[in-house]
Formats: structure tokens, C-alpha cells, sequence
């Protein structure tokens, strides 16, 4: 979740974050210019000497300040805006990373694609990128409008049921960003949270690896708790019996940065806290409490999942 | 089994020791421990999924047990004497205290554990 003071927005880190932060600023400057404008004129007409009233007053200030000039800057910072922002959003070029990126209530479903757009390997609630690289991210939505922002990466882009929207990313360096869901998509919509996790191109490629393999078969005992809890009806594991498609994919979530969609640190403690009472911590999404697990079943099937690295 | 009972051990000599003394005067004192630092740890490490803690503005977990004024509490999840060694392990490891409890072990250093611990012992006003 986007969080902290100073909060992280106008503060790029990417190339495709930096022309969207400065229209941001160009559009706060001739705000802020207009508005001073407007304000001693105002100030004028109120309070100023009769000389100066005159001058505010008349047909020819409403055609010139009330009519061209807007006509001008508006026009202008509208061609300005979309030149500048055109080439963040176009389609996936050939040889560029594809990922794609499905808002679901109240979470992203993730899937790496090949360049005939297929899918490798699935994951959700993070994106991986190799720093230094530009990567499109395919934006669809499974249910309602959503809306990534990753504010030091790029601008927000909507997720439209029944569309596909593209956003180019890159991250200069490697390191971790916030994102979080800017539409209004119901309930926890607040408690959408998104992580981007931008490698070294050797880690990178390492992570893939990794991600792309099946789970290892566990002899820990909460493998069976998971297992026999029906929790595989809604939640994929490749490599054991497991294969819902409803929740998150958990093939790997152990190694994930968050947990409840980039909202809690990841760990066997707030594992076993999301699973017996996700209610009332995101009060409203798809997953059900499990007040029905023991202590220690709890933090068995906490323990299995946390090992899925 | 021998860490637990040498902890309870500790723990009830250390009852016994200062059985005359005002036993739930707080802040109870953590040699060396930075309660700040134990908030932060706490913040990190997502305590509040289960715990309702002071200090933690979201979430306010209901796993747990909320720890408004644990520290002048006379007992940990009411088992186990309220002594600032008993809390260290505790909130490091609580299932080897209680094999039954549905606490996971936290990712803590001991040195990180008496941060947490000095936290804890500064809600001592319910």
C-alpha cells in the first residue's frame, strides 16, 4: 500500500514516470498562474483605484481573458499532455515483456506472457520486472473498473471490463514500489494494495526460474490441514492438489513481499491471522474467516505456506 | 521441554523473589531494550493482524488477544507468569511455551524480542 509521509507520488523512478510527473507539474504551475491572474483581477475590481476598475471592466478583457486565452492554454496543454503520455500507453511492441495484470475484487490476478501473448506462469498481487527495461503491462479487469497507479513508475491507467488497456513501465533501479487500486471498485477497494519488484537482470532471470517451477511436495503436516480445509477449492498450487481458480495462485507465496494484496508483511504470523480472520482485517473480500482450524492447526497450515518459497 | 521449564523456572523465582514488592508496578524494566524500536518492529512485522495494540492505528487484529494494558496483566495469554523473560520468548516463540496456541513463531532476533517486550510494557494503563 501506498503509505508514509511524504507519501511516494512526484517522486519518479522510471523514465515513464518522469514526462507523467511533469505534466503534473506544468498543469499545477499554469493553474497556480491562472488562479493568481483571476485573483488580482478580482482584487481589482473590488478594491482597486477607479483608473484601474476601468480596466477590468469592458467587453474586450471578457473576449481576451475570458475567451482566447482559455481557448489557448487549454488547447495547448492538451496537445502537450497527450504527446507527452501517447507513448506510455501504445501496444506491446515485438521483444517487449508482457504481463498481464486482471483487477479482481479485491486483488490482481498476474500472468507472464510469451510474445504471442500466452501465458507462462501465474501469480498475483506482485509484479517482477527487470530494472532498466521497459515492460507492458496488458490491464483487464475480471469484474468492475479497477485502476493500477504505481505512482513512482507511472501514471494510473483503468482497468475496463470487456477491454484490454496497456501501461509501460521501468524501473531504473531495482527495488520495491508501491501500488494501489485509484478506482473505486467497492468494499475493501482501499485495501487494494499492489507491489512491483524490479530485479537486476541476473536476479531476474533467477526469479522466473524459480517462479515458473511447481511446488516442492511437503511432508510438513500443515500441507495436509490445507489440504483436508478445502482451501485447493478456490486456490491453485502447482505441484500438490490444489487447483482453484477463484483466490490467488499460492504456488510461491511464501516469497511474496505482502499478504491480503499489499497490506500485511508476509510471515507465519500474519499468515495465520489472515487466514482465521481475513473478515476482519478486509472486511468484505472474497475470502472467508476460518474460526474452525485449532491453534496449532492454524499454525501448521501458516508454517506450509510460508514454505512455499 | 527444558527451555520451557527453565523459563517458567525464572519466572517463578522470580515471582517468588519479589513476592513482597509491588509485582505489577509498570513499566517493568528490559536492561538495554528500546520500546521504540519495538513499535517499529511490531509495525513491520504485522503484530496487529491478530492484536488489537495501542499505538497501531490499522488493523486491529481479533485473533488475538487484544493487548491493551498487557503489561500490567499478571499473566501471557493466560498461562504463563507476566515476566519480561517469559514475554521475550514469547513473543519470539510462543509455541515452544504453548505447543497448543495458535501464535507462529515471529522472525525475531532475542535482541528484537526485548524491544517487542519493552513495548508491551509500556501498555500497562487499560
Amino acid at each position: 500500500m501506498l503509505s508514509g509521509w511524504p507519501p511516494p507520488v512526484l517522486d519518479p523512478a522510471g523514465p515513464f514516470a518522469g514526462p507523467v510527473t511533469t505534466v503534473a507539474w506544468v498543469l499545477f504551475v499554469m493553474g497556480a498562474v491562472v488562479l493568481t491572474l483571476v485573483l488580482f483581477a478580482l482584487g481589482v475590481a473590488l478594491f482597486g483605484p477607479r483608473r484601474w476598475k476601468r480596466r477590468v471592466a469592458g467587453e474586450k478583457l471578457v473576449w481576451i481573458g475570458g475567451l482566447a486565452l482559455p481557448v489557448v492554454v487549454l488547447s495547448g496543454l492538451l496537445v502537450y499532455g497527450l504527446s507527452v503520455t501517447a507513448r506510455v500507453a501504445d501496444a506491446p511492441r515485438p521483444g517487449e515483456m508482457r504481463v498481464r495484470v486482471t483487477g479482481e475484487m479485491w486483488w490482481w490476478r498476474v500472468a507472464y506472457l510469451d510474445d504471442q501473448g500466452r501465458e507462462i506462469v501465474q501469480d498475483a498481487n506482485e509484479v517482477h520486472i527487470p530494472a532498466g527495461r521497459p515492460v507492458v503491462l496488458e490491464l483487464e479487469s475480471a469484474d468492475v473498473i479497477h485502476s493500477v497507479w504505481i505512482p513512482r513508475l507511472g501514471g494510473k491507467t483503468d482497468m475496463i471490463p470487456g477491454r484490454r488497456n496497456f501501461m509501460r513501465l521501468q524501473a531504473d533501479e531495482p527495488g520495491v514500489y508501491a501500488g494501489q487500486c485509484a478506482e473505486y471498485c467497492g468494499g475493501p477497494h482501499a485495501l487494494m494494495g499492489l507491489v512491483v519488484v524490479a530485479h537486476s537482470p541476473a536476479d531476474f532471470a533467477a526469479w522466473r526460474l524459480r517462479q515458473a517451477a511447481p511446488a516442492a511436495a511437503s511432508t510438513l503436516p500443515g500441507a495436509a490441514v490445507f489440504s483436508s480445509s478445502g482451501c485447493g477449492a478456490c486456490h491453485t498450487i502447482r505441484g500438490a492438489e490444489a487447483n482453484g481458480l477463484a483466490g490467488p495462485d499460492l504456488t510461491h507465496v511464501g516469497s511474496r513481499q505482502t499478504l491480503g494484496a499489499g497490506i500485511l508483511p508476509n510471515n507465519q504470523g500474519t499468515m495465520a491471522g489472515w487466514i482465521a480472520d481475513s473478515q476482519g482485517i478486509k472486511p468484505g473480500n472474497r475470502m472467508p474467516s476460518y474460526p474452525v482450524l485449532s491453534g496449532q492447526e492454524l499454525r501448521e497450515v501458516a508454517a506450509y505456506l510460508d514454505s512455499l518459497k | 521441554m527444558r527451555t520451557i521449564g527453565a523459563l517458567l523456572l525464572a519466572g517463578v523465582l522470580c515471582a517468588a523473589a519479589t513476592a513482597c514488592a509491588d509485582k505489577a508496578k509498570a513499566p517493568r524494566p528490559l536492561a538495554q531494550a528500546d520500546a521504540a524500536q519495538g513499535l517499529a518492529l511490531i509495525e513491520r512485522h504485522g503484530c496487529a493482524a491478530c492484536h488489537a495494540i495501542p499505538g497501531v492505528g490499522w488493523p486491529k487484529g481479533r485473533t488475538g488477544g487484544d493487548l491493551a494494558g498487557v503489561g500490567a496483566r499478571p499473566m501471557i495469554a493466560g498461562r504463563l507468569p507476566n515476566q519480561p523473560a517469559v514475554m521475550t520468548a514469547f513473543v519470539r516463540d510462543a509455541p515452544a511455551l504453548l505447543p497448543d496456541t495458535g501464535m507462529p513463531p515471529m522472525p525475531l532476533t532475542d535482541a528484537e524480542a526485548r524491544d517487542v517486550a519493552a513495548y508491551l510494557y509500556t501498555l500497562d494503563d487499560d
